[in-house]
């Protein structure tokens, strides 16, 4: 026998709202914050914070301003004429829009990887060294400690220990990305961009390229976006659902593909539009 | 260009379908077990307990279509919830089909002759049973909420017969030690329907939580 009341489906309805937060200090957060091209506003009032070291999943449709989103955090979008922004947009609590923040600092601090991994025309070694050369870093001893770490910490030093010499063109596309990737790491960011890293890859390469981000995750601030809400749900940590422009949804992973709050969301990842 | 989720949603339908027939057929084994028992039918006490394994042929059915809707077409939020909950409906409907199978061992016992009462609240249980049955998996399919909520208040009522039943029962075996054998096999049957109504209580916990994502006890 399993009790004697019925309770309503009204109260029951309501008490079902179960809220989720992850604590830690804000390293991104976007206040009020709007993005447009010319007239165009691909990106509308939002408001969303991404503690350091977690790794933030966004994911929406093409034209959801996922992309705008992580070109305004360092600034790719400068040369784009017509744009202009509006709220704040913060990196450690300060504004990147400032009129005092060095744009070339701000990208070493804010690395971005690409969907295409583009090596650049040199030794696998170079590659890596390249970025730490340029900041100044001189000493053979100095940079040889960089790239292994960068390779070591972009799970590819095994692979390419043997070779380091020789092009970076011969990799496959997987390890192009983990290079890449080790290309960011090399000048030691505090956040790391990531724009559909996996979408030329395998599904073996893809799942390396998943499992590196959640480690790094426990050193750095990580954000992915993706238009692929399987990689979102598999990648854990928190995901962020944009469509046109405005963040609709923010949650664990786990819970948002079980119970998404907004309609809007449980569409998406169930296929019915996007 | 055809919808993009075509495939998927014909595999969820199909799901429906397996169901409710599954439903059907247990609803039927129920109806014949009380049959037998109020006609004391050996015949149909011992046919109805063969049809048990079209009952439990559904649910492996079920479940093997359950899993390949997860491998291969990954569902997410109410799909996830619906396909998780038909694996869940599809073992509690087996459970009516196994205590159906119960009372028609119980019937063929008391079949051996007359019984001391008549038959009043055991076939009044077995009515609403059968109707919590149909209205569960009707909810399930509709997606109405508020046929789950009748169907749960229907479960009280269940639960009142049985423990009417019960105190009568007992009652008579105190008064007359001749009727204990009759009393036990009746109490068992009445307890069988009484564990029924309580699986297809957990089918509308399912369907609630397809609804609204929330797992709980609908009792309080």
């Amino acid at each position: 026998m399993k009790g004697e009341k019925m309770a309503s489906m009204s109260r029951l309805q309501a008490e079902s709202q179960v809220e989720n937060r992850i604590g830690g200090p804000p390293k991104v957060e976007a206040q009020g914050f709007s993005f447009f091209y010319g007239k165009t506003q691909a990106l509308k009032s939002l408001d969303l914070t991404v503690p350091e070291n977690s790794l933030l999943t966004i994911m929406g449709p093409t034209g959801s301003g996922k992309t705008t989103f992580l070109k305004a955090l360092n600034r790719l979008n400068d040369r784009v004429p017509g744009i202009s922004h509006s709220g704040s947009l913060l990196l450690g609590g300060k504004d990147v829009y400032d009129r005092d923040v060095d744009v070339a600092t701000l990208r070493r601090r804010v690395g971005m990887v690409f969907a295409l991994p583009v090596p650049l025309p040199m030794s696998i070694y170079e590659n890596v060294a390249f970025g730490p050369r340029k900041r100044g870093v001189s000493s053979k001893k100095r940079l040889d400690e960089i790239v292994e770490e960068a390779l070591v910490s972009a799970a590819l030093w095994d692979e390419v220990k043997d070779r380091l010499d020789s092009s970076a063109h011969n990799l496959s596309g997987g390890q192009q990305q983990r290079l890449s990737l080790a290309r960011v790491l090399a000048v030691d960011p505090e956040v790391i961009l990531l724009d559909e890293p996996t979408s030329g890859l395998d599904p073996i390469s893809t799942l390396k390229i998943e499992e590196l981000l959640r480690v790094l995750s426990e050193r750095y601030t990580v954000i992915l976006v993706t238009h692929n809400p399987v990689q979102a749900a598999r990648v854990q940590g928190e995901v962020a659902f944009f469509y046109m422009g405005e963040l609709i949804e923010k949650g664990p992973a786990a819970s948002m593909f079980v119970r998404p709050k907004d309609k809007r969301t449980e569409d998406y990842i169930t296929g019915k539009f996007g | 260009m055809p919808h993009p989720r075509r495939v998927f949603d014909r595999q969820l339908a199909k799901l429906d379908e397996d169901l409710l027939a599954m439903g059907r057929e247990a609803e039927a084994m129920l109806g014949d077990a009380l049959k037998a028992l109020e006609e004391r039918d050996i015949a149909l006490a011992d046919e109805t307990i063969a049809r048990d394994d079209v009952v439990d042929k559904y649910r492996f059915d079920i479940e093997m279509r359950a899993m390949e809707i997860i491998a291969t077409q990954q569902p997410a939020a109410r799909d996830l919830r619906r396909v998780f909950a038909a694996l869940s409906i599809a073992s509690d409907v087996e459970r009516v089909g196994d205590y159906s199978v119960d009372i028609c061992k119980t019937a063929k016992r008391l079949a051996e002759k007359p019984l001391f009462k008549p038959l009043v609240d055991i076939p009044r249980m077995e009515r609403i049973v059968v109707q919590m049955l149909r209205d569960s998996l009707e909810g399930f399919v509709s997606r109405d909420l508020a046929i789950i909520e009748k169907m749960i208040n229907d479960d009280d009522e269940v639960d009142h017969l049985y423990r009417y039943l019960h105190d009568e029962l007992c009652d008579f075996m105190k008064k007359d030690p001749e009727l204990v054998d009759q009393a036990v096999q009746l109490l068992l049957i009445s307890r069988y329907l009484e564990r029924i109504a309580d699986h297809i209580t957990n089918i509308g916990e399912r369907v609630f939580y397809v609804e609204t994502g929330e797992l709980k006890e609908l009792h309080q």
